[in-house]
């Protein structure tokens, strides 16, 4: 994993596969605290307390086409690498909630990558979820969702090739404006 | 084309778009629509399938194809990611291993377009002579 945004579309593919139909991800980048963290929220299936400390041996998985499960361990490493760590909570029937922190400033860290291209691949190859994004930098909020676009869109299929490019231009341009508030 | 920035200039651009959606739109049933499955698990990922599929769409966009993209999860071909399956109407499903943004657009050009097989086709049934029959 090159960077922060394939974990994200990664670890998204599980909420997707629990068979959420609101997902929720959170990228917050806290400079004094020197934090990035990724909370990703789903209402799908949940799992059991037992499920939940199994997920991060990577023997373990719930699929059967193969016996390993690397997606959460190679996000816990990474995560651990740069003095974060990454926690699960679970419910069954309500839902998962993962949250891995780095340290912002470590070596170690990957970078973000594309994160409004992740979100735009998650959203337009799975329309019929409400997929929301919150980028939070330094306190202040961009957030985006699916039901929105929807919206604007009026009628016009979310995934459709000549909208996607669009959506990555527009939900970039906001979190490089968040951004550079900062260096002012 | 103008930067567009909030939900309302989305709203705008919108009608600009009609002429190439209509052609997806009109072919908004899956039997005569090309279907594309990008596999997108963590060894798909891993290897590179994010890539594939922005070049995929990228492609769809520029020429206006009847094709859709979609995600995929792992169907075990771990070692030969990434892995793409290609559902042309009434044909079976074809999956290509080792797929990298050259093969991508070849599998468009040379496979959707024209019909032609190209090389890392991975086997995706085994149905025996006598299940065919």
């Amino acid at each position: 994993m090159n960077d922060l945004a394939m974990h994200i579309l990664d670890i998204v593919q599980n909420s997707i596969s629990a068979g959420a139909k609101r997902i929720e991800i959170s990228v917050i980048i806290n400079l004094l605290k020197d934090l990035l963290s990724i909370i990703i929220t789903d209402n799908g299936k949940g799992m059991s307390p037992e499920s939940v400390k199994k997920v991060t041996d990577p023997y373990y998985t719930s699929r059967t086409t193969r016996k390993v499960g690397l997606g959460i361990p190679l996000l816990k490493q990474t995560a651990m690498q740069t003095g974060g760590d990454v926690t699960i909570t679970s419910e069954l029937g309500v839902g998962t909630t993962i949250q891995a922190d780095f340290g912002y400033s470590n070596i170690d860290r990957p970078p973000l990558g594309d994160l409004a291209n992740a979100y735009v691949l998650l959203m337009s190859a799975n329309p019929e979820i409400n997929m929301i994004l919150n980028y939070i930098f330094n306190g202040e909020t961009y957030s985006v969702c699916t039901e929105d676009i929807k919206e604007a869109l009026d009628g016009v299929p979310v995934n459709d090739p000549a909208v996607t490019p669009l959506l990555n231009d527009m939900i970039q341009s906001n979190i490089l404006e968040l951004q550079s508030l900062d260096n002012n | 084309m103008n930067k567009i920035k909030s939900l309302d200039d989305l709203r705008k651009m919108k009608q600009n778009l009609s002429s190439d959606i209509s052609i997806r739109e009109k072919s908004n049933n899956p039997d005569k629509i090309v279907q594309i499955r990008v596999a997108m698990a963590t060894c798909g990922i891993a290897a590179g399938a994010r890539e594939v599929m922005n070049t995929m769409l990228e492609k769809i966009a520029k020429d206006s194809l009847p094709v859709v993209v979609t995600q995929g999860g792992c169907m075990g071909y771990c070692y030969a990611e990434p892995t793409v399956e290609v559902k042309v109407p009434g044909k079976d499903p074809v999956v290509f291993g080792h797929v990298d943004p050259k093969v991508a657009l070849d599998i468009i050009d040379k496979y959707i377009l024209k019909g032609e097989l190209i090389d890392g086709i991975l086997p995706v049934n085994y149905q025996s002579i006598q299940e065919k029959a």
